[in-house]
Formats: C-alpha cells, structure tokens, sequence
C-alpha cells in the first residue's frame, strides 16, 4: 500500500541516471551518468548527450553496415536479366530494392550522429570505410543467387537479430523493420536452392559447387574470435554477441538445413560436439578476409567502379533534388 | 525541453548536401483502427518528396494504410520528466493502486460470505443474507 503524498520517488534508477547525463554536469559526470545508464540497459535516443567514443563507436558500425548493404546488391543485381523465371526475376529485384532500401535507413541513422550522406558515400567510393567481405567475390551462377539470398542474408540475419537490442534505439528499431524484410529473401533463396536440389543433377552439381566456394567467405564473414572484455562495442552494448557466438549460431541453424537436401560442406572437421553442443571447424583463412574487405577481393575493385560510375551518372538527379530545395527558398 | 535530451537530435544538423535537405519523420499505420505509430525518418528538401521517399521506406510491400510525413522541425518535443514523470506517487490515478485483497477478505469474513467462484463477479446477490446485527 502506497502512501498518495509519499515524496518517495517513483522513477526507476535507470530513468534517473538518463535525466543525470543530459543535465549541465561536467563532462566526467556525465560520461558515467551515461556509462552507467548503458550498463544498466538503458536506451540511447538521437538527441541524448553522449560521448564522443559512443558516438563514433555507434557511426563507425552503422556505417560498415550500410556500406554493406548497398554494395551488396551487386553480385546479385548481375542476375536480374539472367532470372530462369518470371517470379524469380520480380522476387530477385525486389530484393535488390530491399537491400537498397536498407542502405538509406541505415544513412538516415548514421546521418543523425552528424555524418553526411554525401561524405559516407564518398568514403566508401574512396576506400576509407569497408565494407563485408562476402560482397567482394564473384558469382558464377544462378545457384550463387540461391545461395547468396539463403546462406549470406542468413548469417546477416543472425548478427542483425542480435542488434534489436541495442543501445542506441534508432539503430535497434531500424533493425527489427529490417530483419522482418530480410527473412523473405532467407526463404526466396532457400526456394530457389530446394527447388535445384530437386532438378537435374546438372542442376544439383551446380548449388554444390556454389556452396563449395561460397562457404570459406561465409565462415570468416563473423569476423575473427575476439575478447569479449575487450570489445567496445560490447562493452557500449552497441552490439550484444561476440563473432564466435553469431557463427556458432549461424552453423547451430543452418548446418542441419543444408546438410537434410544430401549436400556437403567443404570442411572435413565440420562437426558439432555431442557433449556441449559447440561446433568445430577448421580455422578460416582469416588472411583471406583481411586481404578482401581491404579492396583486395577478386571483385573489388570492380565493383567499387560500378558504384563511382553510377555516383557520377545520378549527380543530375542529386543537383535537382538539391535544385528544388534553393528555389522554393 | 531539450535540455534533458531528446528523442530526435537538432535538425538540420548535417554538413554537406544535407545542409539543403532535411529530415521529415514518417508515422505508419498498419490497418484500420490501429494508432499511427513511428516508422522511422526519411531525407528531403521538401514535403512533397519526403512523401514519395516515406512511400518507397515505408509502403512499398503493403505494410501500411497510410502515412503521415511529419518535417522534424515541427514536432514539438516535451519530455522533461517533472512535467511527465514527477516524483511523486500517482497510484492513485491507476487501477494498480487499489489492492483490495485483504480488505475483501474481511469484509467476507465479517458477513459470513464465501469468496465467489470463478473469479468473476456474482451477477446477483446471494440467495440468503445473514443480518450482521444477528
């Protein structure tokens, strides 16, 4: 029973370390105010004070993230014309729309922490900033398309689910509008790797040998094992998951699934223990990565033409956006 | 308000091409009788774009009914919490704020009666009533 004209305070602590770090304390105040705010769960909005390691922390992530999606449409966009069936053709450009879609939200929140869309863009044009290594390599057939859609977007899917939650809330509300979208493109490209499975064994050589070259990239996609103690981006709660933890996930998921349609995976160590559930495999060829989200991929560079190419040919339609703006003013 | 922080940052904000261009807020709803909720925001240098952006980000797989494009600097923020979350109790205000259940008992207790079954409240008095003054 509560007393009506208790001057007990009813605001939880998480609520009243928020209200601390906006007040006009002095900058060490503040950073723990907000250090604690984090560590005790709290959301971050756009608006909020915060500092300037969370600040870049949160930019840098979401930047990568949107590099990423707009990048990696290109592999896939070469397959539109190529499309075996009408369905195909309309499923695979909408999923190209999606993930392009998915680029401007993630630049709309990474424009909030006071990065230009223009600048971002440039830098990835320029190869300041990187993007995933998986968007780096070739496709060779509409298999790869199978597989991309299934596999890639479902080990995305795995670190993106793990984003819901993080601390910075635009970030984590974008996520979960695209998670929903990205399942639809798990299922089309499973769909499309069924459905081969079951056709000729041309057909089925060819979702094989895709996967045979797509599964290095995809096991060194997660990233290296790294220290959770020492990871910022955990610490911040910007992220929630360690690379090993999403990979074992992702294997936990998806290794059943491939192996239930009698195809293989190129990795004789491959096998998930009886006792603790925990998958071993051999070691990544982390070297590889390195080599690739560096602009050192097979396709690189090339693509990173496409992108400089089709930056320059839309300046038109940038100037006129722009154009309306000056003259309505 | 926004001294306490604030759900949206300052618009206008960004250097470069977004020094012409400026955020509109997109409010979603789903279907017929739902609330507009928050979708999330688009970039433009004027209303009318904004709508044919918030209509690509936000409608192009038929998730929504309808949309409302807001400019961000014509939302009027309040969220200072002495305004809305003062430090008082106001369980008086809420349901939550009546636990009747040893009240109940007692008073059951004093009249003679049984708790009801179900859960649910008796439509219709007892059939016999003791007299507290018997």
């Amino acid at each position: 029973m509560t007393d009506p004209i208790s001057l007990e305070p009813i605001l939880s602590s998480r609520e009243r370390g928020r209200l601390l770090f906006n007040e006009d304390l002095p900058h060490d105040g503040r950073y723990a105010a907000f250090e604690e705010h984090i560590l005790a769960g709290g959301k971050i909005e756009a608006g909020d004070w915060m500092p300037d390691e969370y600040r870049q922390g949160v930019l840098r992530f979401v930047e990568m993230h949107a590099n990423s999606e707009l990048m990696g449409v290109l592999p896939e966009r070469e397959w539109i014309l190529r499309a075996p069936t009408l369905r195909r053709k309309l499923a695979l450009t909408a999923k190209v729309q999606d993930e392009v879609g998915h680029a401007q939200l993630l630049y709309r929140v990474a424009e909030d922490l006071g990065k230009s869309r223009g600048q971002m863009i440039e830098d990835l044009l320029a190869g300041k900033t990187k993007f995933h290594n998986v968007f780096h390599y070739p496709t060779r057939s509409w298999a790869d398309v199978g597989v991309i859609a299934w596999l890639v977007d479902a080990a995305a899917i795995v670190a993106q689910q793990a984003l819901r939650d993080s601390s910075y809330a635009p970030y984590a509300r974008t996520m979960r509008k695209i998670c929903w979208e990205e399942s639809v493109h798990i299922m089309h490209g499973r769909d499309v790797v069924v459905t081969m499975v079951n056709g000729t064994q041309a057909q089925r050589d060819m979702v094989q040998e895709a996967l045979d070259r797509w599964w290095g990239p995809l096991m060194q996609m997660h990233g290296p094992r790294s220290d959770r103690a020492r990871d910022r981006d955990i610490y911040w709660r910007i992220k929630a998951k360690t690379s090993e933890e999403l990979r074992q996930e992702f294997l936990s998921i998806y290794v059943p699934r491939v192996w239930e349609l009698g195809l293989t995976l190129p990795d004789p160590e491959l096998r998930r223990d009886r006792e603790d559930g925990v998958w071993h495999y051999s070691e990544p060829d982390w070297q590889e990565l390195r080599t690739v989200v560096t602009n050192h991929g097979p396709r690189s560079q090339e693509r990173l033409a496409f992108r400089r190419e089709n930056w320059a040919d839309t300046a038109w339609v940038r100037a006129i956006v722009l154009g309306a703006r000056g003259a309505a003013a | 308000m926004t001294e306490h922080g604030s759900y949206l940052p300052p618009a206008g904000e960004s250097a470069g091409d977004g020094a012409l261009l400026e955020p509109f807020e997109v409010f979603r709803q789903e279907k017929e009788g739902d609330a507009m909720r928050h979708g999330g925001s688009v970039m433009a240098p004027d209303g009318e774009l904004a709508v044919h952006y918030a209509r690509e980000m936000y409608g192009r797989r038929q998730e929504s009914i309808r949309l409302w494009v807001v400019r961000r600097s014509d939302i009027r923020e309040l969220d200072d919490p002495d305004l809305l979350q003062p430090p008082l109790d106001r369980s008086f205000k809420k349901p939550g704020g009546y636990v009747m259940r040893d009240k109940l008992a007692a008073a059951r207790e004093r009249s003679g009666q049984e708790k009801p079954s179900g859960g649910r409240p008796r439509s219709a008095p007892p059939p016999t009533r003791k007299s507290h003054e018997g």
